[in-house]
Parts: structure tokens; C-alpha cells; sequence
């Protein structure tokens, strides 16, 4: 189970939240976006081996949505940030 | 030494010491790279192969031979899908399983003992009536049971009425059943390399030779390969060939948990599937109960997943299955599977001439290993999707002729 470090309320149990896939997904300007744009933005997700973006939410704690960078082959960890707050660097 | 019995206790037949010559060093040249010896691309090498007279193919696989989610699924074997297309390709894998065997000259304990998918809610029977229907409109078997018709074949499901999710009713295919995961691999290998497929282990693809939109090779660990097309068939690590390739695909990869209890007598002789509390259960024809349920949450390549996810699906299973709850559980495993948005593959071209892909089999892939390799087989050496993958193009995400198959997929898809 993984540990997960809630930027509101510390490191708890992943029972207590719930995932919401990759973060800083934008939505396309509905009057000029293309079909390929629309299929990316609803359909094409990053997938990387390695460290990725991606939003929780604390669903059995303080109901808050966040974001976090995790390694995807160890499932650490790296830091947290606050949705439409400047995303800290990739970690290495 | 090779001798098959069909037996289907305890002892299994014994293998010979060598069922292919191993190619340890690739050719400088070949026709076709097949990306990934898994149960598909063995399946894809031995069509092209065998349907289609193309023999100097090389299949690079970087652990060993179907070590992956070959080596990790819990076997189910069905084709009662919703739509019309999935009904298409899955019914075709199930006549293909249906003579396999035979085919290829070796045993792979293809046995069709049924499988049944139980319903606990108005909705959940709403929706499996619906597929029921489907099924029919397909001519795929399908048979619809009442409680104690499900109990008549499978005695040791609980129907009592005053449980938390009481079996409502089921849907049944009697021409689904399992086989034997790695017999499966190795018949596939051993007849592909009877024809002359190269199949090389240790083999890591580390890029592509792409030049003027058009593949040309591939580099790995053992240094470049030159070939005329070349197929991705790497279920969990798609997206990370795609992503050498230059192109993204609509994949997440996440884990899918199995587990198998200690050795039992013979006590459940079908399989069950149940969506609603997520777990299915077959039993080997060493007497291991098989199970699994859903992916855990998250991305993930680390094959491996969350206790309280086996914690949730065991309480799901001594529910359905009150005689298990005293029996000991031997070993858990994950595998990385590649789930698609729809719940259903991807099949075809790709952004790159002659360069194919096969992805998006998700949490069912075992089931369509013989169709799969058919018609990727198919796409490869014509250029052009076969009529039965045509349907399950990359481009489908762009011009919006989704399949969903959630519904029918469930956790045992």
C-alpha cells in the first residue's frame, strides 16, 4: 500500500484516497481546437516509466485535491503541489 | 520424452529438454521484428508464419519468453462481449482455441468448462440481460441462469438471498473455460521456430531507425537490427516503445493483482466471474484456486500492487464462496497491463510507415491470443487491417468510433 504525502494533512494510508490520473492537463480553447486536439486533451495521457505528474485526492481526509510527482518503477514519492500552483521540476 | 497424455489431474506430461533452438545472436537482417515474446507476439510470429509464408521474422523479447503478463494472467478464455466488433474478433479467438491444440501439435489444456458472470443489482441484471441479448443477436452461446440454476452447476456459490450482494442471476457460456498460460507460449514458440521464426531472449529494443516517416529498424542492447516492418506487441511498455517511436497512444499502464490459494481437491469445476464485488475465480487442473479482481488505482510499472486490494477481492470471494474462507493463500503476483480508454485494443497502424502496433488488451488479454496474432499477422504482411481489427485502429480516439467495452469487460476481461 502505498504511504502518500497529503500537502494538508501529512503521510496516510493510500486507502484514503483516491487517484486522479495525470496532472496539469489543460482544456483546448473550444472554439479553434481540432479534432486531434480535442483527442489528445480527452484521450492521450502521459505513461512514463520513470517520474510522473499526477492528482490525488484526500477522499477520507480532508477532501482536498492535489498534485505530487511519483516514480512509477519505485513508488516513491517526490514533492507535492497545490492545483494552479507553479509545478516543481521533474525530480531526477 | 515428448509424449502428451490428456490427462487432466495432477500429473502433467513431461516436456523434452529443449522445445526450440535458441537463437542467442540476432541476424543483421530480417523481414519482420516482432517487438515482445509474449503469448501475442508468438501468436503474431507463428501466423505470419504459417498463414502468410513469412519466416525470416525475429521475435526480440527482453526478459524471457512469455515472462510478462503471459506468465501472470488468471487464463479466462470467452468471447460473449457486447459489441458487434468485439464479438467479431474475441468469437474468432475462441474457434481458433478451439482447434489449437491440434494445430500446433502440442498440449495446452484448453478446457472448456464454462464461464459464468453473476449479477447482485437490478442494474447489474439490466446489463447483463442486455449482453445476453447481444450475445445472441451474435451467435455467441450464451445462457441466461436463474440463482438456483447457477447453483446447479457450480454447488459451492452461496445464493442465499440475505447476504450483501446476493447472485441474482448469471449469464453463462459454455464454450469458455482456460488453458494453460505457458503451454500456451511455449506450443506457439515451439511451432514458430519449427518454421523457422528466430526468437531471441535477453533482447532489449532501445530505439528505432526511422527516417523519412518510415521504419527501417530497430536499435537494442545487442546492437541494430535491419528489418522491412516491424510490430509493437509489448502490452504493459507500449507506451514506452511509442514514445521511441516519436507518437503517443491513449495507454496507461497499471497493475493487475492475481493470486492462487494452496492445492485443493477438485470443488469448482467452471469459472465465475463477478463485476460487481470484483472478483473471479477458476480453479487449476493442479486444484490451485485461481483468482483475481481489478487494477490497482494508479500507474505503475513495478509489477506489483497494494495488499488491500487482494484483502478486498478475498472478501468478495469468501462471500460468493463460503468453503474458501479456511483455505490458505500461497502467492500473489501483479503484471503491468495496458489499458486503453475504451476498454478495448488497438490494433493497426501506427503515425510511422510499416511500423504496427498491438496494445490495449488491458486486464483480458489472454483470451484473444490466437485472433490477435491473426490479424496483426494479417495487418503486417498486407499492410492493411485484417476485417476483424479494422475496427480497433489508433485513429479511433480521433475520430471518435469508440468500442466500450466496460460493460462486458468487467474485472475478469
Amino acid at each position: 500500500m502505498l504511504h502518500i504525502p497529503c500537502p494538508y494533512c501529512g503521510p496516510r494510508d493510500e486507502t484514503e484516497f483516491h487517484y486522479g490520473a495525470g496532472a496539469n492537463i489543460f482544456y483546448p480553447d473550444p472554439a479553434i481546437a481540432t479534432d486531434e486536439e480535442w483527442s489528445k486533451f480527452v484521450f492521450i495521457r502521459e505513461n512514463p516509466k520513470g517520474w510522473h505528474a499526477e492528482r490525488w485526492v484526500h477522499s477520507a481526509g480532508c477532501r482536498r485535491w492535489f498534485n505530487v510527482w511519483r516514480n512509477t518503477i519505485t513508488h516513491e514519492f517526490g514533492p507535492t503541489y497545490k492545483p494552479f500552483t507553479e509545478q516543481p521540476k521533474r525530480p531526477v | 520424452m515428448a509424449t502428451t497424455t490428456r490427462r487432466r489431474s495432477v500429473e502433467l506430461p513431461e516436456h523434452p529438454d529443449f522445445l526450440w533452438t535458441a537463437r542467442v545472436t540476432p541476424k543483421k537482417v530480417y523481414d519482420v521484428i516482432i517487438i515482445g515474446g509474449g503469448g501475442h507476439g508468438l501468436s503474431t510470429a507463428y501466423y505470419l508464419a504459417k498463414n502468410h509464408g513469412i519466416t525470416n521474422i525475429a521475435v526480440l523479447e527482453k526478459g524471457w519468453l512469455a515472462g510478462g503478463n503471459m506468465a501472470r494472467n488468471t487464463t479466462v478464455i470467452r468471447s460473449n462481449y457486447l459489441w458487434d466488433e468485439s464479438a467479431g474478433i474475441y468469437e474468432h479467438s475462441l474457434k481458433l482455441w478451439e482447434n489449437l491444440e491440434e494445430e500446433v501439435g502440442y498440449e495446452m489444456f484448453f478446457s472448456q468448462r464454462g464461464v459464468m458472470s453473476l449479477a447482485h443489482s437490478v442494474s447489474d441484471l439490466r446489463a447483463k440481460a442486455r449482453n445476453y441479448h447481444a450475445n445472441k443477436i451474435n451467435d455467441i452461446d450464451s445462457e441466461w441462469l436463474t440463482p438456483e440454476q447457477v447453483k446447479e452447476i457450480a454447488p459451492i456459490v452461496n445464493i442465499n438471498p440475505d447476504v450483501r450482494y446476493p447472485v441474482l442471476g448469471a449469464t453463462y457460456q459454455p464454450r469458455g473455460g482456460i488453458a494453460k498460460h505457458d503451454w500456451v507460449a511455449w506450443g506457439y514458440a515451439k511451432a514458430a521456430a519449427d518454421m523457422g521464426v528466430d526468437i531471441i531472449q535477453g533482447c532489449e529494443v532501445t530505439g528505432f531507425d526511422i527516417r523519412d516517416g518510415k521504419v527501417h529498424g530497430v536499435k537494442t542492447n545487442l546492437g541494430p537490427i535491419a528489418a522491412q516492418k516491424v510490430g509493437m506487441v509489448a502490452a504493459g511498455h507500449s507506451s514506452v516503445l511509442a514514445n521511441l517511436a516519436g507518437f503517443d497512444i491513449p495507454i496507461q499502464s497499471r497493475p493487475l493483482q492475481a493470486l492462487v490459494s494452496e492445492l485443493l481437491e477438485q470443488v469448482h469445476n467452471t469459472v465465475i466471474m463477478s463485476g460487481m464485488v470484483h472478483v473471479y475465480v477458476s480453479q487449476a487442473h493442479k486444484g490451485e484456486l485461481v483468482m483475481g479482481a481489478g487494477t490497482d488505482a494508479f500507474n505503475s510499472y513495478a509489477q506489483r500492487g497494494g495488499f488491500h486490494v487482494i484483502e478486498h477481492q478475498l472478501a468478495a470471494a469468501i462471500e460468493l464462496f463460503p468453503i474458501f474462507e479456511r483455505a490458505h493463500l500461497l502467492r500473489t503476483w501483479g503484471g503491468i497491463v495496458d489499458i486503453s480508454p475504451d476498454a478495448s485494443p488497438i490494433i493497426g497502424h501506427t503515425p510511422v510507415d510499416n511500423l504496427f502496433i498491438n496494445t490495449g488488451w488491458g486486464t483480458g488479454g489472454f483470451k484473444a491470443t490466437p485472433a490477435s496474432g491473426w490479424t496483426m499477422a494479417h495487418t503486417i504482411a498486407t499492410g492493411e487491417p485484417h476485417e476483424l481489427n479494422a475496427p480497433f485502429s489508433l485513429d479511433r480516439f480521433i475520430t471518435g468510433h469508440l468500442i466500450d467495452e466496460h460493460g462486458a469487460a468487467g474485472v475478469a476481461h
